[in-house]
């Protein structure tokens, strides 16, 4: 016995006592100090955490900057099937939720956050978080309301009037074609599925459905099919171009002038000014055309809500930073500000945003029409395989869109159909006929 | 006595020793991953339900499911005929080029040939990637100088990066990038063809082609067919040049070859399971073809050494 035998008791008891407060770990840490890291790729968030870091010495959140919103959802898929590396809250886009929460990446906070987080977003923005569930997966970070951007002195001096229905937008662009036939007021976009998706809810699509326990899909649906009859129209006319925006030929487009219209979101600003500062002043922002005059409706194209990570250990203090970053005035006002997003809380549109951005500094009520376009937006549900939806829109529109015939996009509205349909069976999934 | 007792222990494991760095790495980086994989082609996962909440999906056995849903799919078939069209472009126009380069280079006429040397070989020091978006602005013809060229006198320019030409613009930039590689190995074993034979084939009246063609491309045969096999490798691995294209271009579609189909189920519809089958498929394809060639060249290829 002697020395040896009392250090064997010291270890056993040091053991003992790790043991134990490991066993104890969540009481203790609802009042300790706690880390929690955050998985984001909006601008300057590091900036916007540093307020909340000043405040609650207790939660520390670190921002770890990621590459962008499909990277950093493969990071999470990976690291939650490999059962550690994932952060305490991320940064999700709306249209990932659903293959997020089907992966088991993303833990329900309903019980941690208090129901009044729920009233300060638009009912539809809301249902993109709880997918019409008693669940709530992450908290409303901004929303993509879809509006149309276009070059006021090209309109001006045409004598063209801002389209107020598609008609009248497709009668606008044979005009600005016919008058140069370098100039196009838009282009057909076979690389941004998220986009086409946004024009499709706002025709009435809803891609898909949840019907008792199976899923139904409707993205060859009558509304669709509007939609990709009428683009499938322009681009056969040769009126608009048919190449993928955000290529540096597109971005040269919008600087050198044979772009002057880009239907898009309300974070268009940035692009346009990233892309075209030389026509810096001439663009105006203006609301979607419609399908039928009179009644308000736009689709939504992009967006990010802040979710918790089922490997958190720190789940209330994450769902707690969660919905101070979305709804305290003085965090979305940061966010807004400094952050350049277009806030998802009501309030936050309007009292956040104020000024317009420099970009627009010729139109004052910018943030006014936004904010109307944003309450506008039509409801859609989005599936458990939404990569793989857009991944077959881009293989089949990229196809239509290089043959320039309408017929063929259609087709690829049914070749999508069916690729989502045959993954979702052959992952296993109930799909309602 | 002492002595034999002293060497025989080190006798039997020395070699093991040795050994023993190459087995663990090649066991912890090769085997392991590979068997992984091989593991993973064999599994799926099951949804129960609308397969949301916890415990709505899990991973089952799934045999060779996942063999048949890739080798069925009409975009791997499509993916793989692609690919065989590229290769049968690219292949011989590489190899063609690197040899005519080494030859010239080392024809005893060539000036400057340092310079030349360098600046055939220096593309392949510039990273697939890299090659691809320069390429790619030099392709796209709101952007390109040659399509700017063109336009200032009034010719046409095509469309590369149609789909007519698609196919032909990114085995350029493989062209482009594996040239100077090629021509280097084949420059180096070039060199190391005694100059007797070219002298005594030149008394004997041969002219520099008669020597190029019947004296030294014989000789090289091994480094011909080892550069060969590196090239169908390659060739089957093409991924980096097509994917940094894509997004220029609506003709590249995701699955354009079988490396991005992998990618895309792997990363895109985060399905690991047939992206393991399909890649075990690739694999085994490319071991088929550069062994299959190999055994039907070998004894050309490894005559000389065999011989003594």
């Amino acid at each position: 016995m002697g020395r040896r035998g009392f250090a064997a008791i010291v270890i056993a008891a040091a053991l003992l006592a790790t043991g134990c407060s490991g066993q104890d770990q969540p009481e203790q840490q609802a009042t300790g100090p706690v880390s929690l890291t955050f998985w984001t790729w909006a601008p300057n968030m590091d900036k916007v955490v540093a307020l909340w870091n000043q405040k609650n010495p207790d939660i520390k959140v670190t921002v770890n900057k990621q590459d962008g919103g499909d990277p950093a959802v493969t990071k999470l898929l990976t690291a939650t099937k490999a059962g550690s590396g994932a952060p305490d809250v991320m940064q999700a886009e709306y249209q990932k939720i659903p293959t997020l929460v089907a992966a088991e990446a993303l833990a329900d906070i309903s019980k941690d956050l208090d129901p009044a987080v729920a009233k300060a977003f638009p009912e539809a923005v809301w249902g993109g978080v709880t997918l019409g569930s008693d669940a709530v997966y992450a908290v409303p970070q901004d929303t993509g309301p879809m509006v149309f951007y276009y070059r006021e002195d090209v309109f001006k001096r045409l004598g063209l009037q801002v389209p107020k229905t598609w008609a009248e937008y497709a009668e606008a662009a044979r005009k600005i074609h016919q008058a140069d036939p370098k100039q196009y007021l838009g282009t057909f976009s076979a690389a941004d599925a998220g986009w086409f998706a946004g024009l499709a809810q706002q025709a009435g699509a809803s891609w898909w459905g949840v019907d008792g326990q199976s899923w139904s899909v409707a993205i060859d649906s009558e509304a669709t099919r509007k939609v990709a009859d009428f683009w499938g129209g322009l681009v056969e006319e040769g009126v608009i171009g048919n190449k993928p925006m955000y290529t540096p030929a597109w971005n040269a487009g919008l600087n050198n002038g044979t772009q002057v219209g880009w239907v898009s979101a309300v974070w268009g600003p940035g692009v346009l000014e990233g892309n075209a500062a030389k026509t810096a002043g001439k663009w105006k922002l203006a609301a979607m055309p419609q399908w039928d005059a009179g009644k308000e409706a736009t689709g939504a194209w992009g967006g990010s809500a802040t979710g918790v990570t089922s490997q958190s250990k720190h789940a209330v203090q994450a769902a707690k930073f969660a919905a101070w970053l979305n709804t305290d005035p003085e965090a979305v006002r940061a966010l807004a500000q400094i952050s350049g997003v277009y806030p998802a809380a009501t309030a936050g549109q309007t009292d956040a945003l104020t000024t317009p951005p420099k970009f627009f500094a010729n139109q004052p009520d910018f943030y006014q029409t936004a904010a109307k376009a944003a309450g506008t937006v039509a409801p859609f549900t989005y599936g458990p395989n939404v990569n793989v939806a857009y991944n077959a829109y881009n293989d089949a529109f990229g196809k239509a869109a290089d043959t320039k015939k309408k017929s063929a996009f259609l087709t690829a509205l049914t070749s999508m159909q069916a690729t989502t349909i045959k993954d979702l069976t052959d992952g296993g999934f109930t799909v309602a006929k | 006595m002492r002595a034999s007792a002293r060497r025989r222990p080190p006798r039997k494991v020395a070699p093991y020793v040795f050994l023993a760095p190459a087995i663990l790495l090649f066991a912890g980086f090769m085997a392991a991953p590979i068997g992984y994989a091989v593991y993973l082609s064999f599994r799926a996962t099951k949804v129960s339900g609308l397969g949301l909440g916890k415990g709505a999906r899990r991973e089952v056995w799934a045999g060779l499911a996942n063999y048949r849903r890739s080798l069925a799919d009409p975009e791997f078939v499509d993916s793989v005929g692609r690919v065989a069209l590229y290769g049968l472009l690219l292949v011989p126009v590489m190899m063609g080029l690197a040899l005519l380069f080494a030859l010239l280079l080392d024809s005893g006429r060539a000036r400057g040939r340092g310079f030349s040397r360098t600046a055939i070989f220096l593309p392949y020091a510039v990273p697939a990637v890299i090659a691809s978006l320069l390429w790619g602005f030099l392709y796209l013809p709101d952007v390109s100088p040659f399509a700017h060229v063109a336009g200032q006198l009034a010719l046409p320019s095509p469309e590369l990066m149609s789909s007519r030409y698609i196919l032909f613009a990114v085995a350029n930039i493989a062209l482009w990038g594996g040239v100077g590689f090629n021509m280097i190995v084949l420059y180096t074993s070039l060199g190391a063809i005694s100059s007797d034979l070219s002298e005594a084939a030149r008394l004997d009246g041969a002219g520099e082609r008669q020597i190029a063609l019947r004296i030294k491309v014989p000789i090289i045969a091994p480094s011909l067919i080892m550069t060969f096999v590196f090239s169908l490798i390659a060739t089957l691995q093409v991924f980096a040049e097509p994917t940094t294209l894509r997004p220029l271009t609506n003709n590249i579609s995701t699955t354009w070859t079988p490396l991005m189909k992998v990618y895309r189920d792997a990363f895109t519809r985060d399905d690991v399971y047939s992206a393991a089958a399909t890649s075990v498929v690739i694999a085994l394809a490319t071991l088929v073809l550069s062994f299959g060639f190999l055994r039907l060249v070998g004894r050309r290829a490894f005559g000389q050494e065999a011989r003594p």
